[in-house]
């Protein structure tokens, strides 16, 4: 087809469009797959962490005499971490959009802010985790604890191993330039990103504001 | 078909589509409501002024309307036809993740209520 005609309407439709919903268009190019693959598997780690958060909602107060929730959790530290990745995810977001425009001394120094920040935040929990021990509440204190460290150790492994891949992108970048497969891996990186965000909206409200309440 | 005209069909997940200036202006506003629903969680959770019992509720709606915030701002997740399938993979998403989070709460609630040991069945276990 010529640029001139316009684009076939959406679905089943038979109007414009040779398109009858049966496939016969052929398979979408690899721009749109292999982003939907990396999204049902971002979907997936979804599922996997929702089972850790029903672990942890059962657990919550099986606390063994030990100590609970409103003694360890510091909602000063929290909100720091909040906004530390809800930054690094907004950045991550404008280095996509100075990537697609190929240009690469704003796409690596967005890409660097992005990696500091989640630095930070990461830093924090590893903080935390390590005074959590030191007060005499390591994982195999409670049941409670067990499921915390699960939860939340679950989500800071995820984005350790998001710092990692970060790293080997921008390190792609720099080598490679702005081919069209380095810019899907980086998509799928920015997915990635964004919904660690999502997932920790869920941890910072569910974990330690519902569980500092007076 | 040209690989052009197809992908005006379909849009990949987290993809940004539209002039510069229109990508940025949406990270911004998502930034914006995500830090002002941020602080108004905190603010709920510390504050004194609003009934008690209606906090925790009140906090997880809260928590629901920003991850809706980074969905459409952030990873571009849009009622658009284009959108269709990433809109349907996480429909079902979010259905297995309530069927587990919710399915799970209330049987071991339920449990924990109908297996609590009465006083002094729990005398007796203590005496052996």
């Amino acid at each position: 087809m010529t640029a001139g005609i316009e684009a076939p309407m959406v679905g089943l439709t038979h109007g414009a469009s040779e398109d009858t919903g049966l496939g016969q268009r052929g398979p979408e190019s690899k721009s749109i797959v292999v982003p939907y693959g990396f999204w049902l598997f971002v979907l997936s780690d979804m599922v996997l962490f929702s089972a850790l958060f029903a672990t942890y909602a059962t657990l919550v107060h099986a606390n063994d005499g030990g100590p609970t929730t409103s003694q360890l959790f510091h909602r000063d530290l929290v909100a720091v971490e909040t906004i530390a990745l809800l930054l690094s995810s907004f950045v991550c977001g404008l280095a996509m959009i100075t990537a697609k425009r190929a240009n690469m001394i704003w796409t690596q120094g967005w890409l660097v802010l992005t990696g500091l920040l989640g630095l930070v935040f990461l830093s924090i929990e590893l903080y935390e985790f390590a005074s959590m021990v030191a007060e005499g509440a390591p994982p195999q204190r409670s049941a409670f604890l067990s499921a915390f460290f699960t939860l939340v150790g679950c989500h800071g492994l995820h984005i350790t191993c998001g710092l990692l891949w970060l790293g080997t992108m921008m390190a792609q970048i720099w080598a490679k330039g702005f081919q069209q497969h380095i810019l899907r891996r980086l998509l799928c990186f920015s997915v990635f990103w964004h919904a660690l965000d999502i997932i920790w909206v869920a941890i910072f409200t569910i974990v330690y504001l519902i569980g500092t309440l007076s | 078909m040209s690989e052009n005209d197809s992908e005006r069909l379909n849009v990949a997940p987290g993809e940004p589509h539209d002039s510069m200036m229109s990508e940025t202006v949406s990270y911004v506003v998502g930034l914006g409501l995500a830090l002002l629903l941020t602080g108004v969680s905190f603010w709920v959770a510390s504050t004194s002024v609003l009934w008690g019992p209606g906090i925790a509720t009140g906090l997880i709606v809260l928590a629901i309307a920003q991850m809706g915030v980074h969905l459409v701002f952030f990873l571009h997740i849009t009622s658009g036809p284009d959108n269709t399938n990433n809109v349907l993979a996480l429909a079902f998403g979010v259905l297995i993740v309530f069927l587990v989070m919710i399915g799970t709460i209330w049987i071991m609630a339920h449990m924990n209520a109908n297996m609590t040991v009465s006083p002094e069945l729990m005398n007796l276990q203590m005496q052996h």
